[in-house]
């Protein structure tokens, strides 16, 4: 018979046992997965989105079933399946779209050899992750909440995963994580205003970064703009100091193209402009402020002319405004604009630049100006000219022109005649430089919609606009809007009044449409979106300092950032703190009966002092007050024994309650 | 890395005593860091943080400081969640050397509100967590292999948590004096010893089997004679008994030390241990005699408790006049292996 003590050696150390994840540490933690990839499902393939959903289905399965977890060699099967499908679908390992989807497959596949903690905490990284890359494609209001709760969910799952809080049922965890996330909020809000922010990027971005937004392209070709004005989103949006340009005065200046080939506007490399100012103002400056939505190109918009320099920025002759760094946040700068200002002398350069054309093409064109010249000669009666044959022949202004062919410009001219404003702008410069006046395209928006609520200015993508410059002695460049020749409405109104097929505009871009109650909604709500943009999203390095700065501290640099930061946190700590100890006090009988009895001893003119022990001032009491002694001796021995004494007898408590109630200073 | 340990452990407890009395976790005496598990956490909000900045992505930033903040948090909830703990100790039953002690432990919660993950640890063993109710309490078994004879202590147990996301661990290091008493481990081949007629000891009595009054069953104890469990009960399931002889006929029985003339201390106590354990469940009235100590010859259990404490207990000095009453202490404190209870 074995007997226990029979037993020789020591028994053997056995390697710790695997803790393995519960039931309900596995659902929270697959609901949290499931919810952080969700906002993504569209934009991930179709395969993997059905793959991520059939392996938590799987998992899902095996926890209700109880099955066993699928064999090795399956998982990497399809582990490799779908690191090689991730790579067909995107011809790279590396960059957003593919890095996003490498790690939802992986996470998916991890899920299935998850069985202990260690698994469980890997997963829920990968999920904070995950949740992370989300901000990749979107940082507006919904998404953000819904991202926080998704957050909430998952670090309720890592709570779970530790089977020893496992005696946390039902809705009890997520209570505790609500009212950890709760705390952390005022920590979260200090340390994003006053952590010393860093410019980005810090190493090179994937070329995908920022893939899929809409906007101006670098060229235009008939089509590119009546596209873009099919979209209602929000370009930009501009707070104006003083008084507001009226319509017809707001063209948002974004880049200028000079070279035509024939089909096709595009813009050379312009040098920096050494001059700070080329131009004469004629009238009072606008001063405003842009908050640009980000749009993965370099270049500012600015009413024509800009006449400042944000940050980061630099100007060309031709007054574009181009960033450093492509504008991949929501940005925002201040501008100062002359509405009406007169340019300095034609360069070389710009001649050359300004009367370039292809050497053969549209001779139908080209002859019409001819004949406008033996008229009249002078730059400014050919403008005219041009523009009454836009106004006088038929020329319809449509979201839907017919295809041209061939010399575009002829066939626009004399065959279609209908068009959006890329192919007047286009024609008109062409009309211009065949007739030996130097002029350019300038592409941005034109108008916006005011946000009366707000006080602010809303510019669309439907407000994308293209019109022509001319240069002409003694006033420099002027700029003509063929397209107001056709449409006056465009230029007045905005596009929805100046369509004939407006009904092929999305309802964010129908200004002055219908439905008028539906549109104050969308417009309250833009209000809150332009806060967001304003306040949170474009706050980085150059809003932070600025912001600190003017808090009246004198300028922020990132030491006085820290300390300030140490500080804000320091204080936090203490309230938090001092709000635990009065909870604290709340629960405890004994510290309860102990305030009450120095309350009434200050109010007597005996106040504890802060750092004085209970015998102490006992002491000092017995001394000023011999008649208390007693009495004051008693309450503060017990309530020395029972603080700072083992473990407080239930008996004594309530001794110690009775005599604090009884005594009388 | 576990030598540091050791030391840090020394310099923070030093001025800590064994304690006879509850020990209440105070401000002072919790300690917290980060888990593995911690710092990789924290080199995932590093990793985000860069991410932010590369990507100029605002919401990146308000989110790894938002995890960052609840990291923070949960350093004080880990605090909160031993802050006010009282712990207590009952000590163990007497056990034999090579048997497993049983230190059981009690966690007390004052507070209105229940306490989750909260282990107990002894030294190089994993820690065993339970969940306290709201004002309640919850008892914890610390099992200590009794490697030798005299009074075993756990030495410094560690209360811990990791409550509630597994970054952080708060401990505290309480130490009681309450002791477990281990008897010699029962070993040894002789027979009985003869009695003896006199003044000293018994005579040798008639050992027929047949003069043996049957007088009832009785537990299970080790060192029982494997002929006198009740097998034919044991069969039918439920715990192992002994059927029990009383047999007045017989004389008294003298275990006596001066009888084992064979090597050195332990092997001596190890075949006393068994003799008084022999002699008990035989039902003979024996008495224990050791250098320095008689214990008159008697029955029972508390006589065999007091034969056996006095063997646990007993220190060899050749000049017995230097005799010393200190109790045998293990150096180091010994492994513990814990189970909640």
């Amino acid at each position: 018979m074995k007997l226990p003590w029979s037993r020789k050696s020591r028994p053997e150390r056995a390697p710790p046992p695997v803790e393995l994840l519960t039931a309900s540490a596995l659902t929270w933690l697959l609901a949290a997965l499931a919810l952080g990839v969700a906002p993504q499902a569209t934009e991930l393939s179709v395969w993997l989105s059905v793959l991520f959903a059939a392996l938590v289905g799987w998992r899902g399965l095996i926890v209700l079933r109880n099955w066993a977890l699928p064999p090795r060699w399956l998982l990497l099967l399809v582990a490799v399946l779908a690191g090689a499908g991730v790579i067909v679908d995107h011809r790279t390992l590396f960059g957003r779209d593919a890095g996003v989807a490498l790690l939802t497959a992986m996470t998916a596949c991890k899920l299935l050899e998850s069985r202990g903690l260690r698994d469980g905490v890997v997963l829920v990284f990968l999920g904070y992750l995950l949740v992370m890359s989300n901000l990749l494609y979107s940082q507006d209001i919904p998404q953000v909440v819904y991202l926080l709760a998704v957050i909430l969910v998952m670090l309720t799952a890592q709570v779970l995963i530790h089977r020893q809080h496992a005696g946390l049922t039902a809705l009890a965890p997520l209570r505790l994580t609500g009212r950890m996330v709760l705390l952390a909020v005022p920590v979260m809000l200090i340390l994003f205003v006053l952590f010393p922010r860093i410019p980005g990027p810090l190493w090179g971005l994937p070329k995908d970064a920022y893939k899929g937004r809409t906007g101006l392209s670098e060229q235009m070709a008939p089509g590119t703009i009546s596209e873009l004005s099919q979209s209602g989103e929000v370009a930009f949006r501009v707070r104006f100091t003083g008084a507001i340009p009226p319509p017809n005065q707001r063209y948002w200046r974004g880049l200028v193209l000079w070279h035509f080939d024939g089909r096709r506007w595009t813009r050379p490399e312009e040098p920096p402009l050494n001059t700070p100012t080329p131009l004469t103002p004629e009238g009072a400056a606008v001063d405003y402020a842009v908050v640009l939505e980000p749009s993965n190109r370099s270049w500012l918009f600015a009413l024509d002319l800009p006449a400042r320099l944000p940050p980061h920025a630099r100007m060309t002759a031709s007054f574009q405004l181009l960033r450093d760094q492509p504008v991949n946040e929501v940005y925002r700068y201040e501008m100062r604009s002359y509405l009406a200002y007169r340019t300095g002398e034609l360069t070389a350069m710009e001649r050359s630049r300004g009367l370039q054309l292809p050497p053969r093409g549209n001779p139908r064109a080209r002859a019409l100006v001819a004949d406008w010249r033996q008229r009249d000669p002078r730059p400014e009666a050919l403008v005219r000219s041009a523009l009454t044959l836009f106004r006088e022949q038929p020329f319809y202004y449509t979201l839907t022109p017919p295809p041209l062919s061939g010399d575009i410009v002829d066939d626009f001219l004399f065959r279609t005649r209908r068009g959006f404003c890329e192919h007047y702008a286009g024609a008109f410069v062409v009309l211009m430089r065949a007739g030996g006046v130097p002029a350019r395209v300038v592409l941005g928006y034109q108008g916006g919609e005011m946000n009366a609520l707000g006080g602010y200015l809303m510019v669309r993508q439907s407000d994308a606009h293209a019109w022509a410059e001319v240069w002409l002695e003694g006033r420099g460049w002027v700029r003509v809007d063929p397209t107001g020749a056709v449409a006056p409405n465009r230029v007045q109104q905005g596009l929805y009044a100046a369509l004939s097929d407006a009904g092929l505009l999305p309802f964010l871009a129908r200004r002055g449409g219908d439905s008028e109650w539906l549109r104050q909604l969308v417009l309250g709500w833009d209000i809150l979106n332009n806060s967001w943009n304003e306040w949170v999203l474009a706050y980085g390095p150059d809003r932070q300092k600025e912001f600190l700065s003017g808090l009246g501290f004198g300028p922020a640099d990132w030491t006085g950032m820290t300390v300030a930061m140490l500080i804000a946190l320091g204080g936090f700590s203490v309230l938090y703190a001092g709000w635990r100890w009065r909870n604290r006090l709340a629960r405890d009988p004994v510290a309860r009966a102990w305030q009450r009895f120095c309350a009434r001893l200050a109010r007597r003119g005996l106040a504890r002092g802060a750092a004085e022990g209970p015998l102490d001032f006992a002491g000092r009491v017995a001394a000023g007050r011999p008649e208390l002694a007693a009495a004051v001796w008693e309450i503060a021995r017990l309530y020395a024994a029972l603080r700072y004494g083992p473990v407080a007898p239930p008996e004594q408590v309530r001794q110690l309650r009775r005599l604090t109630r009884r005594f009388q200073a | 890395m576990g030598a540091l340990w050791r030391r840090f452990e020394r310099w923070v407890t030093r001025g800590q005593r064994p304690s006879s009395e509850p020990v209440r976790l105070t401000r002072r005496r919790i300690y917290i860091l980060p888990t593995a598990q911690g710092y990789a956490f924290a080199t995932l909000l590093f990793l985000l943080f860069l991410w932010s900045i590369n990507y100029s992505n605002s919401m990146g930033f308000a989110f790894t400081f938002l995890l960052a903040a609840v990291a923070l948090n949960s350093m004080w909830q880990a605090h909160d969640n031993l802050l006010g703990l009282v712990v207590d100790s009952s000590g163990a039953e007497p056990v034999f050397a090579g048997q497993e002690a049983r230190f059981v432990f009690r966690l007390d919660n004052p507070d209105p509100k229940p306490r989750y993950g909260v282990a107990l640890q002894g030294r190089d063993q994993p820690p065993c967590y339970t969940d306290l109710p709201a004002s309640g309490a919850t008892v914890v078994t610390l099992t200590v292999l009794a490697e030798r004879r005299g009074w075993l202590r756990t030495g410094r147990v560690r209360v811990l948590t990791r409550y509630p996301l597994g970054l952080l661990q708060a401990w505290s290091w309480v130490e009681f004096e309450q002791a477990c008493l281990v008897y010699p481990q029962p070993r040894g081949r002789r027979p009985l010893p003869a009695a003896l007629s006199g003044s000293t000891g018994a005579g040798l009595g008639d050992q027929g089997l047949g003069s043996e009054d049957y007088a009832g069953f009785r537990l299970y104890a080790p060192g029982d004679s494997p002929r006198r469990i009740a097998w034919k009960a044991a069969t039918r399931g439920g715990p192992l008994l002994v059927k029990q002889f009383t047999d007045q006929a017989r004389p008294e029985l003298w275990l006596d030390w001066r009888l084992l003339g064979i090597d050195s201390v332990e092997p001596r106590l190890a075949q006393l241990c068994q003799w008084v354990l022999k002699a008990e469940s035989e039902g003979r009235r024996y008495g224990l005699l050791l250098p320095g100590a008689r214990i008159p010859p008697a029955q029972g259990d508390a006589h065999r408790r007091r034969c056996l404490e006095a063997l646990a207990l007993f220190t060899y000095a050749e000049d017995t006049s230097h005799r010393h009453e200190t109790a045998v202490e293990p150096e180091e404190p010994a492994r513990t292996r814990a189970t909640a209870g």
